[in-house]
């Protein structure tokens, strides 16, 4: 099994994080790592989804959901032509004694202090997974209080957008909308609200609506 | 242009615009707004089903018999529950269906109001796509977007979920002229690469086989398929889903492959050397054992859906594209191909091969020796005379394979089954479904005794609405398919497989209470005179009520989880493979 990261444009509208992480849940896959927020176009929002998967199978997702309404596009972006990010909020146990150390490593991963308490520091980091993972292993020892990490988010290196042509909707022309007179001529909508007997229509022409035979 | 209408006048009017003609449902409180206005459309006719599973059957039915969206529709909570079943077959068999369900008041949602369900949330997994409307401005462009969704592509059942406020609001009335789905754009047109690919394959192949499914049926590809196969003089094998795609009756038509499969139909595909394979899905049901299926043969592999192409079996050349598109440029493809070789492939060695294997292994069935009715011989006696004009729905277990064995396929949209979700129940209502959109045609429920009493009160439906359809009980006493598999696999212990139909109910009495003509055989003598009894009803629903032999099985037959090459013509015999030399 290998890691994989799915960049998904999908409208935005509600429900569709629920159709995606079902979808996959139900066809028997895990996501390790989902993040979802807007995109330069209002209607669009955009999910990073990391997945560990074999080849095949990660088709097989890929179609399905592609199959979904609100599913606008599937991109896999190649983990050596993009840009990951994660950031990783974590409340380490430092007191007089061991401040000094867990700021020089602070200093070391380029994170930030976003919190100060006497027995305590809260740290703020960016990187790729690889780097927090590391940052991390340097501060256990000090005691992790407290840990919250976003999921993943990445983006293509380059100059290419990968909402470049798909975000321009493709109206689908109806091909059931009536021309010219509708079979049905509209009513005036006071015949539904103001009449309180409502005639029985007589069934179309040609379909037998015969009473029942008892006996 | 627009008029002021309420949410459940503009849900009306929305159906009547999309070309509606029939609404199976059932009334309740959450889409009780709805059923007001419904009352003065003269375009569409409701009908009042006895359970709404029964609406939604009725629906697939009366989709499957035309090709049209059938619609059916329930009020929220248990009326929109009692709909996942048909709404669950629908997604498997890709029947193009619109369900409709009254909701709670927005306000309501998520307090668990009374009869308030997320039948939204519910149906996600079984549904092409689902709405939740609330704002009774999106009711009319939601309406044609789940008609557009539901019939085109891979057509599947399309759920909108309609609160009862959005219905009681004003609204203006506006038909959209054109739907933006940016995320839904079916490729039906095949790429031409890939279909002169596949003609180059099949050139050059010595055994191919057209493996045909339901798709075939759902993109009324028919014609096409008969020129194709004729071109060249292909095999044919049509699946459960695509019985009538190509006339048993022509001489390229080798069976229906599958677990219960016949011989000819099974060994073609198991000794084929390509596979072409159009609008079929490589169900489990067909392919048994996936590694050991059709295991010399390359694969072309024809559906509308990207997602179904290299799902179970790799494809050595996939096509995405619609049936008839995909047929139409396959056979031009193929001209083009022969017209520049300056040969002709001949596949006579192959054929003819098969033609003996068919000739060799007929299906057949041995008469009971206690002198009991024989469910093959009624099955096959109904589809004589009623004939291949007659529509065919059934249930599921053994009258339905019965049926797919004995009953005359000439014609697509004749044979109407649960094939993929394998749903009992789903036959009476479906004829009933069927011969409302098609009130010209015979009607023929063949349905298992099991199975009846699960749906059978759509019969009443069915006397009230003036709908005479015809249904066979094949009645063995048994979920009898179930007690075939305890027979062979879990040494005859019966363990509540035993309906004790031959005492209890009555079927002919039943059929008689609830508004139709009940009659009742068991033995063969008389079933000829039977059946042209039912037939001479025009004008009520009509029920026979076969008692048949318990213990007649299916047959042929391959196991669950083995190779097709372990297919038994009856128990404990095995066609002699290597004396056809396939």
């Amino acid at each position: 099994m290998t890691k994989h990261t799915l960049s998904i444009l999908v409208e935005n509208k509600h429900g569709v994080l629920a159709r995606v992480a079902a979808l996959i849940s139900r066809r028997g896959f895990n996501i390790d790592s989902l993040a979802v927020g807007p995109t330069e176009h209002p209607e669009v929002s955009r999910m990073t989804i990391a997945v560990s998967v074999d080849e095949q199978p990660l088709e097989q997702i890929t179609k399905q959901l592609n199959k979904l309404i609100n599913v606008i596009k599937i991109v896999e972006l190649e983990p050596t032509q993009t840009v990951q990010r994660e950031l990783l909020l974590v409340k380490v146990k430092a007191d007089t004694l061991t401040r000094g150390q867990v700021l020089e490593t602070v200093q070391l991963f380029r994170a930030k202090v976003v919190d100060v308490a006497p027995d305590a520091i809260t740290i703020e980091a960016t990187g790729n997974p690889e780097k927090l993972e590391a940052m991390l292993r340097v501060l256990e020892p000090f005691g992790v209080r407290e840990l919250v990490q976003s999921g993943m988010v990445a983006i293509g290196r380059g100059s290419r957008s990968i909402s470049d042509r798909t975000l321009r909707p493709v109206p689908v022309p109806p091909p059931f909308v009536q021309s010219g007179t509708p079979a049905i001529q509209a009513q005036p909508p006071e015949r539904h609200t103001s009449s309180t007997h409502h005639p029985v229509p007589a069934p179309p022409p040609g379909r037998p609506v015969a009473p029942a035979r008892h006996g | 242009m627009s008029e002021q209408l309420t949410g459940a006048q503009a849900l009306i009017r929305a159906l009547e615009h999309a070309g509606v003609d029939t609404v199976f449902g059932i009334p309740g409180g959450a889409i009780l707004p709805a059923y007001d206005p419904m009352l003065d459309s003269t375009q569409i006719r409701h009908i009042l089903v006895r359970h709404e599973q029964g609406a939604g059957h009725a629906a697939q039915g009366y989709a499957s018999a035309t090709g049209k969206t059938g619609v059916c529709m329930a009020t929220s909570g248990p009326g929109a529950t009692n709909l996942v079943t048909p709404i669950a077959d629908a997604y498997m068999d890709s029947v193009p269906l619109v369900a409709i369900t009254g909701q709670v008041a927005s306000a309501a949602i998520g307090t668990d109001a009374f009869q308030e369900a997320d039948i939204r949330g519910i149906t996600m997994p079984i549904t092409k796509h689902n709405f939740l409307v609330n704002d009774p401005n999106d009711i009319a462009t939601t309406i044609a977007e789940a008609f557009h969704i539901a019939s085109t592509g891979r057509p599947g059942p399309v759920l909108v979920d309609v609160t009862k406020d959005a219905m009681q609001a004003k609204v203006d009335f506006v038909w959209p002229t054109e739907l933006s789905l940016p995320g839904y754009r079916p490729v039906t047109r095949p790429h031409p690469k890939q279909v002169r690919e596949a003609a180059r394959l099949i050139t050059a192949a010595e055994k191919p086989v057209l493996y045909v499914g339901g798709g075939v049926i759902r993109a009324k590809a028919e014609v096409e398929l008969k020129e194709l196969a004729e071109l060249l003089g292909i095999p044919v094998v049509t699946t459960l889903m695509a019985r009538g795609a190509l006339p048993d009756t022509h001489e390229l038509h080798f069976g229906m492959p599958g677990m219960h499969g016949s011989v000819s139909a099974v060994g073609a595909l198991q000794r084929s050397d390509l596979l072409i394979t159009l609008g079929a899905r490589f169900d489990d049901r067909v392919t048994g054992k996936l590694d050991s299926f059709a295991p010399d043969a390359k694969v072309i592999h024809a559906d509308i859906d990207p997602a179904e192409i290299g799902k179970n079996r790799v494809a050595d050349v996939p096509i995405v594209g619609d049936c008839k598109e995909v047929i139409t440029d396959l056979i031009a493809a193929l001209r083009t191909e022969i017209a520049n070789s300056g040969r002709t492939p001949s596949y006579d060695t192959w054929r003819n091969q098969l033609v003996s294997v068919r000739k060799n292994y007929p299906l057949g069935y041995d008469e009971p020796e206690d002198g009991s009715l024989s469910p093959q011989y009624v099955i096959q006696r109904i589809g004589q005379i009623a004939g291949p004009d007659a529509i065919y729905t059934s249930g599921v277990g053994q009258h339905q394979m019965w049926s797919a064995h004995y009953l005359p396929f000439e014609k697509p949209r004749h044979w109407l089954n649960s094939g993929g979700l394998g749903t009992m129940g789903y036959s009476v209502p479906a004829a009933m479904g069927a011969k409302v959109a098609r009130p010209d045609k015979t009607v023929w429920a063949i349905d298992g005794d099991g199975c009846f009493q699960m749906t059978n009160q759509e019969l009443v439906t069915c006397a009230l609405e003036g709908i005479p359809i015809k249904v066979a009980v094949i009645n063995n006493q048994s979920l009898g398919m179930v007690r075939q598999w305890q027979t062979l696999f879990y040494d005859k212990r019966y363990s509540s497989t035993d309906l004790h139909s031959n005492r209890i109910p009555d079927f002919a009495k039943l059929a008689e209470a609830m508004g139709g003509v009940g009659l009742r055989c068991s033995d063969k003598a008389s079933v000829d005179a039977t059946i042209e009894k039912a037939m001479a009803v025009t004008d009520q629903p009509v029920v026979v009520d076969f008692v048949v032999h318990r213990d007649a099985m299916v047959w042929p037959m391959v196991a669950a989880g083995v190779s097709n090459d372990e297919i038994q013509i009856a128990r404990d015999m095995a066609p002699q493979w290597d004396s056809e030399e396939l």
